[in-house]
């Protein structure tokens, strides 16, 4: 036997093609998902060099970044850039002999849910995409990280990439979550805690009971927000849940398969005794459903709590920033969380659009309705969850409650299509981001789950989702 | 690639921390097929008042004399975290960046940085701290092939860069062509992995 290893290290050995003597590794990459715009330029690279797509079969293309959510979209995209891209990309996958799944088809969606509902998403496998919430494959224990366009040409042709290994970071959320604290006020209570740059240069391994017991979807929430901390990836152990949710999902493993695979799936998690370059751990009693109140993923407090002062932070540079931030939000110190109205509410994007995520929200919205001048909108993470939701009636609670219900795509999580927020509008988000200007130039965004998002819509503020049953 | 060996020129302080990609291209202004024109969208947010109009904003660094052509950035921590696009590299680039000083990055744009022939080049937070705030309108000296960064003062400062970087900024590589070399270990690596593991 040799040295203990982590899941990482199992995944990151078995894909190593040649190590130079720096470190430096040409790594097998056995799933390559696309989407129209961060490979444009990629496809023209190889048409400039006459190059092939190397294997097409582990490729996977879709349009979701600013595909319209309109119900007429079949009819055109309007917004002529938009139109060219999407174009684009169904030029460049028939082309290069790559699997496209275009709007009219049902299992278009966010690239980072497709993937996982078609069973492509497995465990131990290396993924990449020019994205960078592919960190929520980990979810599966595949090792799936985004890339630059550079990148994604040379997987095209290639099927590899040059990489250096990541350190190992374990965070364990050891407890039972108190009611009404879900995967996102987890992860952002870990974001919180380490900082939006307190996983950089390392792969983080989310493990402990609260994680053992999420469901898959939880696990994608967590992993997707890898990368607001900085880390390369975010990876959870493979069990009987993942083995469970993967089972019978059209590109999954059948028959005989599967069995090979579910014994190689066992031997991936990390052996006992392996080590990591760095411990967190948090206790799930201490987590309390989460809202940000800034600029950054990391400027994240308890509903609870009230917006903090600057004048409190020690650090000069942490005060400026603090300071540009509550500027930027609009926000006074000292003012409770739970006190600030919002003008629109979005659920949906690659950290919360799947369909528990909508049973969530519709179990807080059920029977009531949203308040007075409030605009709120659900956007599904992609047809197929769109239709298991309409099927299960959800859609019927949201529109009953004056919600939008919404055809499949990023939307307003980065606002690239005309889903976006007007100059100082201020919305209840389910996406991953608060950065100026993301959901629109000079948009507010406060980051929320689905439930805490629900809530707000409900009555106009950010509020304690707690406080509504 | 354009290859990267010394710079001379002006650097512009825009010293704060976690500086994202959406910062540096928001993604309305990335809606291209090219790399070519994303300049215009460096910064837009920050550096149009009217951002549809292009109207410049004054209090911006890049519209400020004599920054509106400094082809060095002097950055804050966690420079360019966020999002993989790398139209932030290509903006900068079209804009004229070469080269990005910062206290540290995020991982994606440092590499898509190195492939581009910018130069993500780390110094300690206080050596960043207090190029940013002299705000020199001299021009520094980088040379990668030195590993120094020259003051207006004659100062010189050296910094570390990982070498599998440095060699590629220097010459320029092609990655797509040095790992194509390998394509035989490459085939024979997939086949045995396609073997063992059927189901991929």
């Amino acid at each position: 036997m040799g040295k203990p290893r982590t899941l990482y290290d199992k995944i990151w050995d078995s894909h190593v093609v040649h190590r130079q003597e720096d470190g430096t590794c040409v790594l097998y990459i056995d799933l390559h998902l696309v989407h129209e715009v961060t490979s444009p330029q990629a496809f023209e690279g190889l048409r400039m060099a006459g190059r092939k797509v190397r294997r097409p079969s582990a490729t996977l293309a879709v349009a979701d970044h600013n595909v319209p959510t309109s119900h007429d979209r079949l009819a055109g995209i309007k917004n002529e850039e938009s139109r060219v891209q999407v174009e684009q990309l169904a030029i460049n996958t028939k082309e290069f002999g790559v699997d496209y799944y275009d709007m009219s088809d049902i299992r278009q969606g966010i690239v980072h849910v497709v993937g996982p509902e078609q069973g492509l998403t497995q465990p131990g496998m290396t993924i990449v995409c020019g994205d960078s919430h592919t960190a929520t494959h980990g979810a599966f224990g595949a090792l799936a990280f985004g890339i630059g366009t550079s990148d994604v040409e040379h997987v095209l042709a290639t099927q590899t990439l040059l990489l250096k290994p990541s350190k190992n970071m374990r965070i364990t959320v050891d407890g039972e979550l108190p009611v009404g604290v879900t995967a996102k006020d987890v992860v952002l209570a870990i974001i919180g805690k380490i900082g939006t740059a307190g996983g950089t240069g390392h792969v983080i391994e989310f493990a402990g009971s609260v994680i053992r017991g999420l469901s898959m979807e939880g696990r994608m929430t967590v992993c997707n927000m890898a990368i607001e901390a900085g880390a390369r990836a975010g990876l959870i152990a493979p069990d009987e849940t993942t083995f469970e949710y993967l089972k019978g999902r059209p590109q999954a493993p059948k028959a005989a398969t599967w069995e090979q695979a579910v014994n190689w799936w066992k031997s991936l998690p990390s052996d006992e005794g392996a080590v990591y370059d760095r411990e967190v751990v948090l206790k799930a009693e201490d987590i309390a459903p989460m809202v940000t109140w800034g600029t950054s993923p990391q400027d994240v407090l308890p509903i609870t709590a009230a917006v903090p002062n600057p004048a409190e932070e020690t650090d000069e540079h942490r005060r400026a920033a603090m300071e540009r931030a509550l500027k930027y939000m609009g926000l006074t110190a000292g003012t409770p969380l739970d006190a600030i109205p919002v003008d629109k509410v979005f659920i949906g994007s690659c950290t919360n659009s799947r369909i528990e995520d909508l049973r969530a929200a519709a179990k807080v919205v059920e029977g009531r309705h949203v308040a007075d001048g409030i605009y709120a909108m659900v956007v599904p993470g992609s047809g197929l969850v769109k239709e298991q939701a309409e099927a299960e009636g959800l859609d019927k609670v949201f529109t009953a409650a004056g919600f939008d219900w919404r055809e499949p795509g990023c939307s307003m999580c980065l606002a690239m299509n005309d889903d976006k927020l007007k100059p100082g509008e201020r919305c209840a988000s389910t996406s991953n981001r608060n950065f100026e200007g993301r959901q629109g130039p000079g948009g507010r965004t406060h980051l929320v789950s689905p439930e805490m998002a629900a809530a707000a819509a409900l009555t106009g503020k950010l509020t304690d989702v707690r406080t509504l049953n | 690639m354009e290859k990267f060996i010394r710079l001379t020129g002006v650097a512009a302080p825009l010293y704060r921390p976690n500086i994202d990609t959406d910062a540096i291209i928001p993604s309305r202004e990335m809606k291209r097929v090219s790399k070519e024109g994303l300049g215009e969208g460096l910064f837009a947010d920050w550096r149009y008042s009217d951002v549809a109009a292009r109207v410049p904003n004054p209090d911006f660094i890049l519209n400020r004399p004599p920054f509106e052509k400094a082809p060095i950035l002097i950055g804050g921590a966690n420079f360019g975290c966020g999002s993989s696009r790398e139209h932030a590299v290509w903006a900068l680039k079209d804009y004229g960046v070469r080269c990005v000083i910062a206290p540290s990055f995020g991982a994606i744009f440092q590499g898509n940085c190195v492939r581009n022939g910018i130069l993500p080049l780390v110094l300690p937070e206080e050596r960043v701290a207090a190029l940013a705030n002299a705000a020199d309108p001299r021009p520094v000296t980088v040379d990668l092939e030195a590993l120094s960064l020259t003051m207006p003062s004659g100062e010189v400062l050296t910094f570390a860069i990982p070498p599998a970087d440095r060699q590629m900024l220097l010459e320029g590589l092609d990655p797509i062509g040095v790992t194509l070399k390998r394509l035989p270990a490459i085939l024979t690596f997939e086949a045995e992995h396609l073997r063992r593991h059927s189901w991929i």
